[in-house]
């Protein structure tokens, strides 16, 4: 089980270490100590190991990530898991802006908040928020889905094209292009298996409420001009 | 970018250690800005006696002599700490109005850089750690501070265009972020009296704030009246007499990340700027919200 300390080792021999991981490899448990907001910690791992960072961390933690699953027992800077393509991301914290940016597949999990721009542009991850997110989340989402417990901000799902979004709380304001849509059974079904991988007990799929793309603004329409 | 810390301390037991910890602080965010860097500390305050924060290009030539000859053409007593390019004027309140004016043909290459009962302000090019070094931050007491280190983006690389910028008595201001409305603020500003010393789009927003406390407004009001009037995108950390207050932009790209304990309210662009502070672990560690104004203030929680 490898450990890191990062007072005492730099952040590029853990970097280093992840992405040295070999088929068959023995060591799939890593510890990262005194992350101490340090950016970029485990950013590009693409084996499927376990590393636990005890402490918060800054800026793009986890970016790239596939395979692995990180767990931050504290909070994340902005874009943590940015860009993640498989594996699943565990913030225990909060989570600076644009959490799960233009991530490609995988779970990020945030147990606390997540500021503004939280899944902008996701082409595909699952991101389930267990507090509230910031303002113009899932701005340009394209696909995956975005589940928040709490509440949303301003302008949710703003030119959104394809992701689905789930809101159990209220709802400042949806962007341009986003509505409300009916639940239907396949909706309920990938709601629950989210809330179950993310760990969210006690809470029913039928206290949410789901938005997506009125598909009015993403393909020209001359009849729309007005709206661009 | 630019890295912006404060500190506002609510335990008196961490005073002789404020200029200690916003040094560490800012040191922390010396990768967000090497251009340049300054500190503005709320000291201890002696009553009826006001400190002029002045610097100087060429302090040899300039400090020598400085307390006296402004003692001669005012009539009034001058003392003088010098620290480095700055020097801190001690002056009678009733009489600071005169020793400001007074240098201006006494020593006319001498800038103030700030005036007030407690603030003091030291800025310069360089990096963080060697500005701090200079002006001997680290022994610093106080009640409350801020610090900027700055990537110059709207204006010049020089010691006035550093942060904090202060346009009004025990006021100062250091921002992350461009006004893109500044130089329309500057001439209506200028229209109903206030002075400007550079180009820089933060002495703008330090001047707008100067200028609604001196309606009446108190910071938080100040600080709510910006949002509507200031445009761009802006990160800003104040300081006053006794009062510390942060406000975001309504689109808030600028980063931010707050901790509060029984003992402070701390500030940092980045999370790393707070690692080092007594009890982070368990503080309550927070991103403000845009467009929302936080404000302190010892003299209301007194």
């Amino acid at each position: 089980m490898p450990t890191f300390d990062l007072a005492a080792t730099p952040l590029r021999a853990l970097n280093e270490a992840l992405h040295a991981v070999g088929p068959g490899s023995n060591d799939t448990r890593f510890e990262v100590l005194n992350p101490r907001g340090a950016h970029a910690v485990a950013v590009g791992a693409d084996a499927p190991v376990t590393i636990a960072v005890h402490g918060s961390v800054g800026y793009y933690c986890a970016g790239m990530n596939a395979e692995a699953s990180v767990t931050v027992h504290g909070s994340a800077g902005p874009g943590v898991a940015e860009n993640m393509m498989s594996g699943t991301v565990v913030v225990e914290g909060d989570a600076s802006q644009y959490a799960g940016a233009t991530g490609r597949g995988g779970l990020l999990v945030v147990k606390g908040n997540a500021a503004s721009r939280c899944g902008i542009s996701m082409k595909g991850i699952d991101i389930v928020v267990h507090g509230s997110v910031g303002h113009m989340s899932a701005f340009m989402a394209q696909s995956g889905n975005l589940v928040v417990l709490g509440d949303a901000g301003e302008a949710l799902g703003d030119s959104l094209y394809e992701a689905r979004l789930f809101v159990r709380g209220t709802v400042k304001s949806l962007g341009a292009d986003c509505v409300e849509k009916e639940m239907r059974p396949e909706h309920v079904a990938i709601l629950e298996d989210l809330l179950a991988r993310a760990g969210a007990r006690g809470v029913s799929p039928a206290e949410f409420r789901r938005y997506g793309s009125a598909r009015r603004l993403y393909s020209f329409d001359i009849d729309n001009v007005d709206a661009y | 970018m630019c890295g912006i810390v404060g500190l506002f301390l609510k335990d008196e037991a961490l005073r002789p250690d404020l200029g200690r910890l916003l040094s560490e602080m800012l040191v922390t965010m010396t990768d967000r800005g090497p251009d340049s860097a300054g500190i503005a500390i709320y000291g201890a305050e002696t009553p009826g006696r006001t400190k002029i924060t002045v610097q100087s290009p060429a302090p040899a030539r300039d400090f020598p002599g400085l307390a006296e000859a402004l003692a001669a053409a005012t009539g009034s007593a001058v003392e003088i700490a010098r620290r480095d390019t700055h020097g801190v004027l001690t002056v009678a309140e009733d009489a600071a109005a005169a020793v400001r004016a007074a240098l201006t043909t006494v020593a006319p290459e001498v800038r103030v850089m700030g005036v007030g009962a407690a603030v003091e302000i030291f800025k310069e090019v360089g990096k963080p750690a060697d500005v701090v070094r200079r002006f001997g931050v680290a022994a610093m007491a106080g009640t409350h501070g801020i610090g900027h280190t700055r990537m110059a983006t709207e204006s010049a690389v020089t010691t006035l265009g550093a942060h904090p910028f202060s346009t009004g008595p025990d006021q100062c201001l250091v921002h992350n972020g461009s006004l893109s409305n500044h130089n329309n603020v500057r001439r209506v500003l200028r229209h109903r009296g206030a002075r400007f010393e550079t180009e820089n789009d933060s002495e703008v927003a330090a001047a707008y704030l100067t200028d609604a406390m001196a309606g009446g407004r108190d910071l938080g009001a100040a600080l709510a009246g910006a949002l509507a009037d200031l445009d761009g995108f802006f990160t800003f950390v104040v300081g006053t007499r006794s009062g510390f207050g942060v406000l975001r932009d309504p689109i808030a790209c600028k980063p931010a990340v707050m901790a509060e304990t029984d003992a402070y309210v701390a500030f940092g662009s980045e999370y790393r700027a707070l690692a080092g502070l007594p009890g982070i672990e368990t503080a309550r560690v927070w991103e403000p919200e845009p467009a929302t104004v936080y404000f302190w203030d010892h003299a209301r929680a007194a």
